[in-house]
């Protein structure tokens, strides 16, 4: 009469679906969350599962319900009395204390600013990420295979001693020896004896100990001729060299830290330099991040001298490229890695360094990169002045032509937090990638 | 030679089994259960917050709202503040049961005795469920309806689906009839009339009635086939005043499609199915737990579960009906296990053990000791309000030191209107039993009009109740919703004097 039934190996998420409704439906509060707690965390641990929250505007459950507070009359039950008797005046507290305590107000949402849960790593990457498409990456990862791994390959006839397959030669060697018909040392044991007995009994039988002479002789002979282990039996492991996409990436984070770059600067660099790294992330096994700042000289850093420490001095841009070429010839050699570079700053260099910079960048950096994006970062202010794309100061106008040469390389201006996003969706939006390459 | 079902906090299948014949032995051989056929399902704790995310339903159609429930059971879950669930069951024949693995095996025993006797013979036997709800056709229909949602977001689109269950959804309140059961056509009629439907669609399609202007077509499909045994459509009798905003709307709206009607008919089946459920918290909690209880002690009487699991089944069972008084922080309202208990232990007590007062006000079966007919007459016949108003003795109002406190609102001061005492337990009992009366606490909105003749003006009016008015912030999105349904203006009328 009673079923016992074991689900627990049933397929789990069986409200999946609804949760890609819920997040669907407050997609733009989510994003929003998202966004900004970009700021409080590092470019490399961005993105882990975290707890957001979002307001409940979007996804509210309205229902009709009554409200005590605005007028009527009602009464309430409660237990533990201790010390009250009929007629008892208890004052109110004042309003919007003590209301809502009940278990409706907490089932149906109202009351409630916020809304927070947990979402995974990839919901966040795909709120990121829906149409975005890393430039050129199928193509030269396609192409530019350098590197490569042992794979098993079966077996072979040839080969070195230590890669012998015992098994399968022992095998072989069994078979052979099996359809030879290989005698057997214990039935020429067998024959031995029985001549040793006819010797003793009858020595005089001569006939039969010279059968069975002969007879011994042959087997041992056969014996021989069919030996316990032929080289045709011998098989060895065999190894093939299979060419393995690069999955390493190393992303070049370059930045000016000179005077003029403030606070607010390096936040928006900062942010550009985070959707990079995630970008990259998600499509390389394993991501490097190396920080290079320069004033009128360049060094490599950790992330929190990076971001937060300050230096006086002049702006030379070429030596940041200098250092990042010497870094890439030291640990980088360019077939094991993908290449990432960008470069923020906020357009103003030495004068004449900028010819120095595309000589560097075309010559040197490009033809190495996966890709190099340049984000010049200006005020408000200036963002109007330079409205033009062909405008702008000398190393933006020096780097327009390196973009004319090369298709992996972007030029972008941003002025404030709103305008990464959209800025990196152009960057790498799967009609740029196409138009480009 | 001991008689004990388990040693061990490790339970296997076979095991159970063994438990669950002996739990089954106590139930209706002595406390005379009446119950469907179980089926027992042993979930993992992620199936379980699957589970509660769609009212605890096997199957249920995909919607945004079950998805935010489950995004916030899991992050409560996963922080540690909420444990889950020891089971689920669900009003069905066979009476589905869903118990976590991770409970050890006297839990297993608590909560088959309390989920596959308690509530089952609760849903078996209440009338409200036996009126209400069909317990063979429940799985069928939500099958039917996930289906069917799908079906629709597939040729509809997500949004146009979302907007419409959101809108019903919103009304699920008003969705419900009280006073009668609407007819209600069996699975394989309504496939089969949604199928000829259909089939006619098809045979009559012509590209040529795409031509004709405005919704003339849609129109006269929807009269033609919204109820094929129910003659409604516009001109049909709207029988107004209407209680049921969902059923309404779905009959008689200008602008709905076929499909829409559907999805709120839908959505107005499963609000009815889950009515009774919401009126007898305190019974169906209070009847399990009874159940649970009275059978743990008979194994441990009979010796057939050690001293060890006893106290651990008494661990948590007075955990479950642990009330907490209104000053303390936890107090979450009043506990439907703990009042449950409470009164059915005391109709108990008072059959067997009555003192003079209990022969004062229950004549009727005080001293009696026929506890066992009392209680299932009772589970069988009342809802909480009932219940309350007629079995709540003066002891269990004692017991939890119940008081009852006044608010008007024009006052600055709440009054204290009734406590514990012999002035005060038929005020208290009347009270308590009105606050379980769902129609005080769900707002009374019907259908009082729709101006068809002129600007389809559709008429709501709120019936307050003592005086209390709408909450505003909701009133609002909720009208809004209305009005996308109905297509045309839609007003709410709140007479003061109601």
């Amino acid at each position: 009469m009673t079923n016992f039934i074991d689900r627990r190996l049933n397929p789990k998420g069986k409200s999946l679906a609804n949760r890609q409704r819920f997040i669907r439906r407050a997609r733009a509060e989510i994003k929003d969350a998202v966004q900004k707690s970009l700021k409080d965390r590092t470019v490399s641990d961005f993105a882990k599962n975290q707890r957001i929250s979002i307001p409940t505007k979007s996804t509210k459950e309205p229902r009709f319900r009554h409200d005590p507070a605005a007028g009527g009359e009602h009464e309430r039950v409660l237990p533990g009395n201790k010390d009250f008797v009929e007629g008892d005046q208890i004052k109110k507290p004042r309003q919007g204390d003590g209301q809502g305590r009940g278990k409706d107000a907490s089932t149906s949402g109202e009351g409630e600013d916020d809304f927070s849960f947990t979402l995974s790593q990839d919901e966040i990457l795909d709120l990121f990420f829906e149409d975005l498409e890393l430039p050129n990456l199928v193509k030269t990862a396609l192409k530019e295979i350098k590197s490569y791994t042992w794979r098993r390959a079966g077996m072979t006839t040839s080969g070195s001693p230590n890669q012998i397959n015992l098994v399968r030669t022992m095998r072989n060697s069994f078979g052979r020896r099996l359809a030879m018909r290989r005698p057997k040392e214990e039935e020429i044991e067998v024959l031995r004896q029985q001549l040793v007995v006819l010797k003793a009994r009858e020595p005089d039988d001569h006939d039969q100990i010279i059968a069975l002479e002969a007879e011994i002789a042959r087997l041992e002979h056969r014996r021989k001729w069919v030996p316990f282990l032929d080289p045709l039996d011998v098989r060895f492991n065999a190894f093939e060299r299979q060419p393995v996409p690069t999955s390493r990436a190393v992303m070049f984070c370059l930045m000016d830290v000179s005077g003029s770059m403030g606070e607010r600067e390096k936040d928006l660099a900062k942010r550009f330099f985070m959707l990079l790294h995630l970008f990259l992330k998600r499509r390389y096994q394993r991501l490097d991040i190396v920080f290079i700042r320069h004033t009128h000289d360049a060094q490599e850093v950790d992330e929190h001298t990076f971001f937060y420490s300050r230096q006086s001095g002049g702006t030379i841009v070429s030596t940041a490229l200098e250092e990042m070429k010497k870094i890439v010839h030291e640990r980088y050699a360019t077939g094991e890695w993908n290449i990432y570079a960008a470069q923020a700053s906020d357009g103003y260099t030495q004068t004449g360094d900028a010819t120095r910079c595309v000589e560097m960048l075309n010559h040197d950096l490009m033809p190495i990169c996966q890709y190099y994006a340049y984000i010049e970062i200006l005020d408000e202010r200036e963002m109007e002045v330079f409205s033009s794309e062909e405008s702008g100061a000398e190393l933006w106008r020096a780097y327009r032509t390196v973009a004319k040469g090369w298709k992996n390389f972007a030029t972008k201006r941003i002025a404030k937090p709103s305008d990464i996003f959209p800025v990196f969706r152009e960057l790498f939006s799967k009609d740029h990638a196409e138009a480009k390459s | 030679m001991s008689d004990l079902l388990f040693d061990s906090s490790e339970w296997d299948f076979a095991q159970l089994k063994r438990v669950f014949s002996a739990i089954e032995d106590v139930a209706l051989n002595d406390l005379m259960l009446d119950v469907y056929p179980n089926q027992i399902e042993i979930i993992s704790s992620e199936q379980m917050l699957d589970a509660y995310s769609a009212h605890g339903m096997p199957l249920m159609y995909h919607h945004w709202s079950f998805g935010k429930i489950f995004a916030r059971e899991e992050a409560m879950y996963s922080k540690g503040w909420q444990a889950l669930a020891y089971e689920i069951v669900i009003n069905s024949n066979p009476c589905i049961a869903y118990l976590m693995e991770e409970n050890t095996t006297t839990m297993q025993a608590l909560v088959m005795a309390h989920a596959c006797f308690g509530h089952n013979h609760f849903f078996k036997n209440n009338y409200l469920f036996r009126q209400w709800t069909n317990a063979e056709a429940i799985l069928d229909y939500l099958a039917f309806s996930k289906k069917y949602v799908s079906a629709c977001e597939e040729k509809y689109g997500f949004d146009e689906v979302e907007a419409i269950l959101d809108a019903a959804h919103s009304m699920m309140d008003q969705g419900v009839f009280r006073y009668r059961r609407p007819p209600r056509p069996s699975k394989v009629q309504r496939e089969e009339r949604l199928r000829k439907r259909r089939q006619y669609e098809e045979q009559s399609f012509n590209d040529l009635w795409r031509t004709l202007p405005g919704t003339a077509r849609d129109m006269s499909a929807d009269m033609a086939s919204v109820d094929e045994d129910e003659t409604v459509g516009l001109h049909a009798p709207m029988n107004l005043p209407e209680e049921n905003l969902i059923y309404f709307l779905e009959k008689h709206s200008p602008v709905l499609k076929n499909w829409q009607r559907e999805i709120l008919r839908i959505v107005r089946n499963i609000a009815q199915y889950f009515y009774p459920q919401m009126q007898t918290k305190v019974m169906n909690e209070g009847c399990a737990t009874f159940v649970h209880h009275y059978i743990m002690n008979a194994l441990y009487d009979r010796g057939q579960i050690s001293e060890g699991s006893i106290l651990e089944f008494l661990h948590s069972h007075s955990s479950v009906v642990m009330q907490p008084g209104f000053d303390e922080g936890r107090y979450y309202g009043i506990n439907p296990y703990a009042l449950g208990f409470a009164m059915m232990s005391d109709i108990q007590r008072i059959s067997e053990q009555p003192t003079a007062e209990d022969r004062d006000w229950f004549p009727d079966f005080a001293g009696k000791g026929n506890w066992r007919d009392i209680l299932k007459y009772a589970w069988a016949n009342y809802r909480d309000e009932s219940f309350i108003q007629q079995f709540l003795s003066p002891k269990v109002m004692r017991d939890l030191k119940l008081f009852a406190v006044r608010d008007k609102t024009e006052d600055p001061v709440y009054t204290v209107a009734a406590i514990h005492n012999d002035a005060g337990y038929r005020k208290l009992r009347t009270s308590l039993a009105r606050l379980y009366d769902l129609s005080t606490h769900q707002p009374d909105i019907q259908v009082v009009g729709a101006n068809l003749a002129g600007d389809r003006t559709l008429t709501l009016r709120h019936n307050r109740h003592r005086g209390i008015p709408l909450a505003q912030n909701t009133k609002d999105s909720v009208l809004k919703n209305i009005r996308r349904l109905w297509g045309h203006n839609v007003v709410l009328e709140e007479p003061e004097d109601m």
